[in-house]
C-alpha cells in the first residue's frame, strides 16, 4: 500500500502528542495567554502600532506564531531524542519506510501540533480582543512554512543530540532568543537602526512579520520578501534534514 | 531453485580500528532453524543489524529472500522480522496500539485477527489494552516478539530473546517459535544459552572477532568437536592410564571419552580387572558448550 508507512508514522506522531495534550497543547496555550495578559495590562494604554492598532491586538499574531514555531520544534526534537534514548526508534527503522516518508511524517505531525496550539491561542485571545483578518491565505502559508522550518530544525536537533541537555541548549540558546528577538512583542520600526538591521538577519522575524501581515494587511517588510526568505530557509533545512536521514546519520550506524 | 532465506557475502564493517565484521560469508536456507553463536563482541548483533538495515556495512552484500537489503530494502524488510536484543518499548502506547502501529508501518491495515492470534499464542491477550510501561520484563520481551511477527515475515531473527526470561516463559516462547519454524518460517537465533541452540538449531555458525570460525549442522559440530563421556566414581583410586583420554575430574570422579555405547561395557570390565570398584556412574552426551569452547580455543 502506497505511503502506508508515512500515514501510520504521521498518525503515531500525532497520537503521541495528543495523549499528553495537557503538556503539549494546553500548557503552551496557557503560557501564551499569560504573556498576552501581562503585556497587554502593562502596555496596551501606552502603545499603538501601525498607526492605530492597539498593542494587545498587535501582540496576538506574534504570540500565536511564536507558539506555532516553538511547539513544532519541540514536537520533532523531543520525539526523536526520546525514541533514540529509549531505543524504540528501531520500530520505525526496521519497516520499509523511506527517509522521505520519515521526514514528511515528522514534519507534518509537528505542523499539526503547532496548528492546534496556535488555534488554541487565537480562540482564547478572541475572548479578550477583536482580531482582524485581512489576508487569511498569508496566515495559513506562513503558519505552515514556519511550522515546517522549525519541525525540520527540530529533526536536525533531535537526530544530532545524544542527550536531553544538548537538546535544551538548542532550545534555550538558539530557538528562544531568535523567537524573542524576532518582533513578537514589538514592531522593528520601534528599534534603533542598527537593531533593525540585525533583526533583518533573523529568519524568525520574516515568519512572524509575514504571518502578522495576514491579520493587519501591514508589516515591517513586504510579505513577498518574507515569503522568499522563509521558503529559502525551509528548502535549506529540508535538504539538510533529508541528507542526514538519507545517510542514516546517528540513526543507522 | 528458491533464493536462500539469508545470503551474506563478503561483509565487512569497521568501527574505527575495530573490525566488527571481517569478511562474513553465510547462507541460511529457507525453513532452517539456524543458530548464530559467539562470545560478546563477536559481531552477532552487528551482523543482524546489517541484515535489518540498522547498520550500513563497508563492503559486501546482504539479501533476505533474494532481496538486497540496500537496493531493494522495502522488499527485504517486509520479509524480515527482528526481535531486538534490548528491551525497548514506546511508553506512549498500549500493547494493541503498538502492534497496530507496527502493522501500519508495513502497510497492513485491519490486522486485528492476526494480532489477536499472536497475542493469544504469546499469552498476552489479557494485556492487550495495558500500557507498555505496566508490563513486566518478560511480557515486554513477548511484545517484542509479537511486533516482529505482525507483518508475517518468512524470516525471523531473534537476538538473544530469552536473556533474563524465566523458565516458564522461555519454554512457551520456544514452543511458539518451533511452531513458526514447522509452519515454514526460517528462524535465526542468537543466544548465550548453548543448550537452547543445541536443542533448537539444525545448523550453527560460530563467530569470533567478526569472522565465521565454524559453520556446520549441529550434529556434525557435536560429532567433530565433542565426544560422549563415561564418568565413574571409584571406591579407591586406581591407575586408568590404559584407557585413552581418561582424566581426573575431581572429587573421586574420572572422565573417560568414548565414541559408541558398545565401548562402555569393555571399559567397565577393564576397570574391574585392575581392581577398581565403580561406586557411581554417569553417561554424558556431547554438548555444544564443549564444542563452543573447543572452537573458540582453536580459532
Amino acid at each position: 500500500m502506497r505511503f502506508a508507512g508515512f500515514r501510520t508514522l504521521l498518525y503515531k506522531e500525532v497520537l503521541r502528542f495528543w495523549k499528553v495534550s495537557f503538556q503539549t497543547v494546553g500548557a503552551p496555550v496557557l503560557t501564551a495567554v499569560l504573556y498576552l495578559l501581562i503585556f497587554s495590562h502593562v502596555l496596551d494604554r501606552h502603545v499603538t502600532v501601525y498607526g492605530d492598532v492597539p498593542y494587545t491586538v498587535f501582540l496576538v499574531p506574534g504570540l500565536v506564531m511564536m507558539s506555532v514555531l516553538q511547539n513544532a520544534f519541540a514536537n520533532t526534537s523531543s520525539s526523536l531524542i526520546q525514541s533514540k534514548i529509549t531505543g524504540n526508534i528501531v520500530f520505525m527503522l526496521l519497516p520499509p519506510i523511506s527517509y522521505r516518508e520519515f521526514f514528511a511524517a515528522y514534519v507534518l505531525a509537528a505542523i499539526v501540533r503547532g496548528a492546534f496550539v496556535g488555534t488554541g491561542v487565537i480562540l482564547v485571545s478572541l475572548l479578550m480582543v477583536s482580531l482582524p483578518v485581512v489576508a487569511p491565505a498569508w496566515i495559513i502559508v506562513f503558519a505552515l512554512l514556519g511550522g515546517a522550518i522549525l519541525a525540520s530544525f527540530g529533526m536536525i536537533a533531535g537526530i544530532w543530540a545524544d542527550k536531553f541537555d544538548q537538546l535544551s541548549a538548542f532550545q534555550n540558546f538558539l530557538i528562544m532568543p531568535l523567537t524573542m528577538l524576532s518582533g513578537v512583542f514589538y514592531s522593528i520600526h520601534s528599534l534603533p537602526p542598527v537593531w533593525q538591521t540585525v533583526s533583518h538577519l533573523n529568519p524568525f522575524f520574516y515568519m512572524i512579520d509575514g504571518f502578522r501581515y495576514g491579520f493587519f494587511g501591514q508589516s515591517d517588510v513586504s510579505p513577498w520578501v518574507s515569503l522568499g526568505v522563509v521558503s529559502a530557509c525551509f528548502v535549506v533545512l529540508a535538504i539538510l534534514t533529508l541528507s542526514m536521514l538519507a545517510r542514516g546519520y546517528k540513526l543507522r550506524a | 531453485m528458491s533464493a536462500p532465506a539469508i545470503r551474506i557475502a563478503g561483509v565487512r564493517k569497521r568501527y574505527g580500528q575495530l573490525k566488527a565484521l571481517d569478511g562474513i560469508d553465510l547462507e541460511v536456507q529457507q525453513g532452517e532453524f539456524f543458530g548464530l553463536l559467539g562470545p560478546n563482541g563477536a559481531g552477532k548483533t552487528t551482523l543482524i543489524s546489517a541484515l535489518a538495515g540498522l547498520t550500513r556495512v563497508d563492503e559486501g552484500e546482504l539479501a533476505v529472500m533474494g532481496h538486497d537489503v540496500v537496493a531493494d530494502y522495502r522488499q527485504a524488510r517486509r520479509k524480515l522480522g527482528v526481535v531486538p536484543q534490548e528491551l525497548v518499548f514506546d511508553p506512549f502506547f498500549s500493547v494493541r496500539e503498538a502492534l497496530r502501529l507496527q502493522s501500519g508501518y508495513f502497510g497492513i491495515r485491519r490486522n486485528d485477527t492476526w494480532i489477536d492470534e499472536i497475542l493469544a499464542s504469546l499469552d498476552l491477550a489479557h494485556k492487550a489494552d495495558a500500557n507498555m510501561r505496566m508490563l513486566s520484563g518478560g511480557m515486554k520481551r513477548r511484545v517484542l516478539v509479537a511486533q516482529a511477527l505482525v507483518h508475517r515475515p518468512p524470516v525471523i531473527v531473534l537476538d538473544e530473546p530469552t536473556a533474563g526470561v524465566d523458565v516458564e516463559l522461555r519454554q512457551g516462547l520456544w514452543q511458539f517459535i518451533r511452531r513458526l519454524n514447522r509452519d515454514g518460517h526460517t528462524i535465526v537465533l542468537t543466544t548465550h544459552y548453548l543448550e537452547e541452540a543445541q536443542t533448537l538449531c539444525n545448523r550453527i555458525a560460530m563467530l569470533k572477532a567478526g569472522r565465521v570460525v565454524a559453520l556446520d549442522t549441529t550434529d556434525n559440530l557435536l560429532a567433530r568437536f565433542a565426544s560422549r563421556v563415561l564418568r565413574v566414581r571409584l571406591s579407591a583410586p586406581v591407575g586408568l592410564d590404559f584407557l585413552p583420554g581418561a582424566r581426573d575430574a575431581g572429587h573421586g570422579w574420572v572422565e573417560i571419552p568414548f565414541e559408541s555405547y558398545g565401548e562402555v561395557e569393555d571399559m567397565l570390565s577393564r576397570i574391574r580387572l585392575t581392581g577398581g570398584q565403580v561406586e557411581d556412574m554417569v553417561l554424558g552426551e556431547p554438548d555444544l558448550e564443549k564444542v563452543f569452547m573447543g572452537v573458540m580455543h582453536e580459532a
